[in-house]
């Protein structure tokens, strides 16, 4: 395809929005925050886009990176300290 | 949960589901409530394991020192007792315990110098100046406008599993969070790290939906730009 076409093609199917205003739309559109209609037009950018298409899937990488980060884990004698804490509390509560 | 996104992504994007720990300890949460103001060990020693990391994890990012977010933990549960007989469940356990937690740290934190506060002077309490890094991926002038410079490529291997298993890539993550403005590391913390609804997290910190996805749009754009490296030219 003509590659004048392609882009004006794109630029119409795309409703304009750039690659720049798609980066910012990457988390409202991921947190399901867009409105239909910009949704649509966000997802006909990316239907048309790869370098677009790419950065969304680079920013789901890096959310699902973050979840696995591994959890802190208390530290056993706060734990314990707490659970002491517990119990006397549950004596206070009976008493 | 897939990370490929096809040519015409019209799917919705899916979260991942983990277990709650309603479903962990086989209590709902009025349930759960009540065990605890009965005070059943085990329930509170399984609610206490089950937050532990959240809530440290919350506490860093209002203090400076992992100390320090130990003490702030430890004072939170000690208000978890003071007040749980009053608990009437008006908002979820999970947001009470939270919000207990960052009152708690912003003490701390103000003592400790290092809260910044959250929402009170807009958007730029985060001491974001000049162009944003999102912003410097883009071409500013001329008929390329709006374009990338560099475009983004695939980043390999297609699931994050493996980037994990590399110790400095996930140190350099945990660096990138640290250094992050507070409101930004409060957001991304629970949000992406802990998983919690953008509800909760509008509750626990008091801010808006907006202000909170503008806040996680920050942080994710800056972990992602110290991600990048990692992931892409095979840097494993
Ligand atoms: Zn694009």
């Amino acid at each position: 395809m003509d590659r004048n076409f392609k882009q004006q093609l794109m630029a119409y199917m795309a409703g304009n929005f750039t690659c720049k205003e798609i980066a910012g739309l990457v988390t409202d559109y991921l947190e399901g925050s867009l409105t239909v209609p910009k949704r649509l037009r966000f997802q006909m950018h990316l239907g048309l886009c790869f370098a677009c298409r790419n950065y969304l899937s680079q920013m789901k990488y890096t959310v699902t990176t973050l979840r696995q980060l591994p959890s802190e884990p208390i530290p056993p004698q706060i734990k314990s300290e707490l659970l002491r804490r517990f119990q006397a509390w549950k004596k206070g509560q009976s008493s | 949960m897939s990370l490929y996104m096809g040519p015409w992504p019209f799917g919705l994007f899916f979260g991942m589901t983990a277990p709650t720990l309603q479903e962990t300890i086989h209590l709902d949460e009025a349930g759960l409530v009540q065990a605890l103001q009965r005070g059943d060990e085990a329930v509170f020693s399984a609610v206490m394991d089950w937050y532990a990391g959240s809530l440290l994890r919350l506490a860093m990012a209002y203090v400076p020192s992992r100390a320090v977010a130990e003490e702030v933990v430890q004072e939170t549960w000690m208000g978890v007792l003071e007040g749980l007989g009053r608990f009437e469940g008006r908002s979820s356990f999970k947001t009470w315990l939270f919000r207990i937690l960052t009152n708690r740290a912003k003490t701390r934190g103000t003592r400790e110098r290092r809260y910044e506060p959250l929402g009170l002077a807009g958007q730029d309490s985060d001491g974001e100046e000049g162009p944003s890094l999102e912003d410097s991926l883009f071409v500013t002038e001329g008929s390329g406008k709006g374009h990338w410079i560099d475009p983004p490529q695939g980043w390999e291997p297609d699931t994050p599993e493996r980037a994990l298993l590399s110790k400095e890539c996930r140190t350099a993550i945990e660096e990138a969070i640290q250094g992050l403005p507070g409101n930004q590391r409060q957001v991304i913390t629970l949000r992406d790290v802990e998983g919690a609804s953008s509800e909760e997290i509008c509750n626990i910190l008091d801010i808006s939906e907006t202000n909170q996805r503008v806040l996680l749009h920050r942080a994710r754009t800056k972990v992602r730009h110290v991600l990048e490296p990692y992931v892409r030219g095979g840097n494993m």
